[in-house]
């Protein structure tokens, strides 16, 4: 009954050729698919497919390399930033980003960010934070909320007994070799407006070799929180968005005065 | 013209790196091999060839750095010692796994733990057998001279590409150390965009307009996929198996007994066997070249001819296994070893011998 | 001919380089070498030796325990290879510095007064040299030309204004060089 409007000239939105047609696997809700659709879009918007090499971690994100439509290497979990390293060292013109969890880029491959960041490789790095290990079933991420639970903080994350929730974001905008820090948010379309104007400067970025572009993105995992996707997007507002506030940190190699 | 010169092993495998045409070098200091970055960091690779050095911010970091390097379709080299490659162990499983070509060089010593910086050949086990986690294989060469080191670092080019599968070269802190002399071979070309197209398609370069994406990955989350990935890289190691075994004989066309030894022990028994020569006992050596794949067959082929074997290593006894297996324990294998980076001297090694077949 | 030598002494005296010039000297004659270090935690300060093979032949082992020519320079390396010469074989030593002189009977015995003569040259740094000449006066293994080759090739460039200074001592040592006893 409305086949007469399905007409070019009134596409108003389209899913761009860099996703593959695999359906998505993370849960509904999550933060991830739109993540991985606004870097995707970005790479065709700048022409860049043939030129970008992904590296995907160990985590919910495993598979990302199933829905973009890019070369991707799958790093060991943590060393996405030396894989990211050595590629675009051996390929000084491609566009090289990596896309990590929390557990993997501020646990295990703190290591491998602290260093990439610090030599300030010409590469993007994709954070996304959501507070929890997604992929093992809800364990204490290195970025858990002070009190928050998790099935390995069963009573909550007790500070002085488990440490503190690590601002990784804040910690490498120090380094004189990261050049762009930001962060950002997906779960509404105005934020996920916002967040993909950050990833395309960050993509600029590289192409100028200035050093990393660190982009955050504080995310929902309402499997993991044990919430309704909605009520997780509430509760990230409420409880993330104070600790991991929104925003650019570094803009141009220069701290944003706030 | 020849160029002769005297080098340590370390650096003529570093010259080696740059005249083979690697495209990146990626690695971290430990004792008893660094003089392998420093030589390079020395030589400006970069101006030489255009090979890209790093250094790295661990052992870790550098196995990383070679696996998204060999993916991406480079040719990529690290080298490292025993507590270096324990830590590099998982990288190696992901590349093995991921069929990555690439040379990892691991100059022994002293373990286990911190252990000491002296040569050892402790991490024989490792080499071989495994080391990381799962059913895979490294092809493991073990030099035994400088100018083997250098030659071998251009046969693992060849080798691990004509495999896709990463290349040890498996030495110790005496051949890394000493110098000897070396006849370096001709600079060939690192490969061109136009080569890595041609002879690496799988390698993630950016994706080709008219062509599929890569994907590097070495996860298959089904097991029949996975299994049927298992079956493919033991064929593989077959194939190797059948093709790239390389041993040398040393006097031991009229020999009664056969020694066993490998890299550094090889030359000291080649100094034993001249002195239980001088004894007026037969005696020669067969030298494991390829430590993976083992020259069973040569070992075997013996077994009926000979009075024993005897093998020295500087550990407490690994690849005599390997002899033991390769023999059917049709004959009596003797073995002696030193330990914690001692080297057994041609004399010691005589005694053991006319001690365990007297 | 296959010549097997331990030169051993404090490190800093500069016995591993005096290996590595002999080394060369026999690669440039296109002779087969190994020069086999002490390394590590000796090297920083304590004694220093090196194993040095020139043959005619594919050498075997590049370490021994008994050797053709032992060059001695202190007291522990004498306390410590005296014993290691082959019979027959030869001992050449510094005795600056020795409070007991090799003992062995059935060796030849040689000595130099190698840091004497370098604080008299006021070059002290090329104490190694005149030991290096007193012992290829004993056993000319090497040509004289291939020592300046090998010379050349061992040092840096920077410090090729040297070379001259070192073949002086090389000659130096040629002449000082006594024996003490032939068997």
């Amino acid at each position: 009954m409305y086949t007469e409007l399905i007409k070019p000239e009134n596409l108003v939105y389209t899913k761009t050729k860099v996703m593959t047609d695999k359906e998505l696997s993370y849960c509904p809700g999550c933060g991830h698919g739109t993540a991985h659709r606004i870097i995707m879009e970005v790479i065709e918007e700048m022409g860049i497919q043939g030129e970008t090499i992904g590296v995907a971690p160990v985590g919910c994100s495993v598979l990302a390399y199933e829905f973009m439509n890019i070369d991707v290497q799958q790093a060991a979990h943590g060393r996405a930033p030396a894989l990211a390293t050595a590629i675009k060292r051996l390929w000084p013109e491609k566009y090289v980003f990596t896309y990590q969890g929390d557990g993997d880029l501020a646990a295990i491959g703190t290591a491998e960010t602290i260093h990439a960041c610090n030599r300030g490789e010409n590469i993007v790095i994709v954070f996304i934070n959501n507070g929890i290990y997604g992929m093992t079933g809800g364990q204490m991420a290195p970025t858990t909320l002070p009190n928050m639970k998790s099935s390995t903080s069963p009573y909550g994350r007790d500070e002085v007994e488990m440490g503190h929730p690590l601002k990784m974001t804040e910690l490498v905008a120090n380094l004189p070799g990261v050049y762009y820090v930001t962060r950002q948010a997906v779960h509404k379309p105005g934020h996920v407006r916002k967040a993909k104007k950050a990833i395309r400067k960050a993509f600029e970025n590289t192409a100028k070799k200035t050093g990393v572009s660190f982009v955050e993105i504080v995310s929902n995992c309402n499997s993991g929180w044990k919430m309704r996707p909605t009520d997780a997007n509430q509760w990230m507002e409420d409880n993330m968005f104070p600790y991991y506030q929104l925003g650019d940190i570094k803009v141009d190699g220069l701290f944003v005065n706030k | 013209m020849k160029e002769l010169r005297l080098m340590k092993g370390n650096e003529a495998m570093a010259e080696a790196m740059i005249r083979a045409g690697y495209d990146g070098y990626f690695g971290y200091p430990i004792t008893p091999q660094s003089e392998v970055m420093e030589y390079l960091q020395a030589e400006r690779p970069m101006e030489r060839t255009g090979m890209v050095v790093l250094q790295a911010e661990s052992e870790v970091a550098s196995i990383n750095m070679l696996y998204g390097g060999a993916g991406s379709g480079k040719n990529v080299v690290t080298s490292s010692s025993s507590p270096g490659i324990s830590l590099m162990q998982e990288g190696l499983s992901y590349i093995a796994g991921a069929e990555l070509p690439c040379l990892v060089i691991n100059v022994q010593r002293g373990g286990p733990g911190l252990g000491d910086i002296q040569p050892a050949q402790a991490d024989y086990f490792q080499a071989v057998k495994g080391g990381g986690h799962g059913d895979y294989k490294l092809i493991v060469i073990a030099p035994a001279s400088v100018q083997e080191s250098s030659d071998f670092v251009k046969l693992a080019l060849e080798l691990s590409n004509k495999y896709r599968n990463p290349v040890m070269i498996l030495t110790d802190g005496a051949i890394g150390q000493m110098m000897e002399k070396v006849e370096l071979f001709p600079h060939q070309p690192r490969w061109t965009i136009e080569e890595i197209k041609e002879k690496k398609p799988w390698a993630t370069f950016g994706k080709p307009a008219d062509g599929e994406r890569r994907i590097i990955t070495s996860l298959d989350l089904l097991p029949e996929k996975l299994e049927a990935h298992n079956t493919h890289l033991q064929e593989k190691y077959r194939t190797i198996e059948k093709n790239e075994v390389r041993y040398e004989e040393i006097m031991c066309e009229d020999a009664e007994y056969i020694f066993v030894a490998y890299g550094l022990a090889s030359r000291i028994c080649q100094k034993t066997i001249q002195l239980l020569r001088d004894k007026g006992i037969k005696v020669g050596i067969v030298r494991p070249i390829t430590l993976y794949p083992f020259p069973k067959d040569i070992l075997k082929s013996y077994a009926s001819k000979v009075k024993g074997f005897f093998v020295v290593e500087m550990n407490a006894g690994q690849m005599v296994e390997d002899v033991q297996l390769a023999v059917e324990c049709k004959e009596k294998v003797g073995f002696y070893g030193r330990t914690g980076g001692v080297l057994p001297t041609p004399e010691e090694v005589m005694e053991a011998f006319e001690k365990s077949f007297k | 001919m296959t010549e097997e030598i331990i030169i051993a002494g404090f490190g800093g005296q500069g016995v591993l380089s005096m290996g590595k010039i002999l080394a060369y000297s026999g690669v440039m004659q296109e002779q087969e070498v190994s020069w086999m270090p002490s390394y590590g935690p000796e090297m920083r300060g304590g004694t220093a030796n090196v194993t040095v093979i020139i043959s005619d032949e594919r050498i075997s082992s590049p370490t021994l325990k008994k050797y053709d020519t032992a060059i001695l320079l202190n007291q522990q390396s004498m306390d410590k290879f005296e014993e290691t010469v082959k019979p027959g074989g030869l001992l050449l030593y510094d005795p600056n510095g020795i409070t007991r002189h090799p003992k062995r009977t059935d060796i030849t015995i040689y000595k130099v007064e190698a840091a004497a003569e370098a604080a008299k040259m006021r070059a002290p740094k090329t104490f190694n040299m005149v030991v290096l000449g007193a012992y290829l006066k004993i056993k000319p293994i090497v040509k004289m030309e291939n020592v300046n080759k090998g010379l050349k090739k061992s040092l840096p460039e920077r410090h090729h204004h040297m070379i001259p200074m070192n073949e002086d001592a090389i000659s130096q040592g040629e002449k000082i060089v006594e024996l003490v006893q032939e068997v």
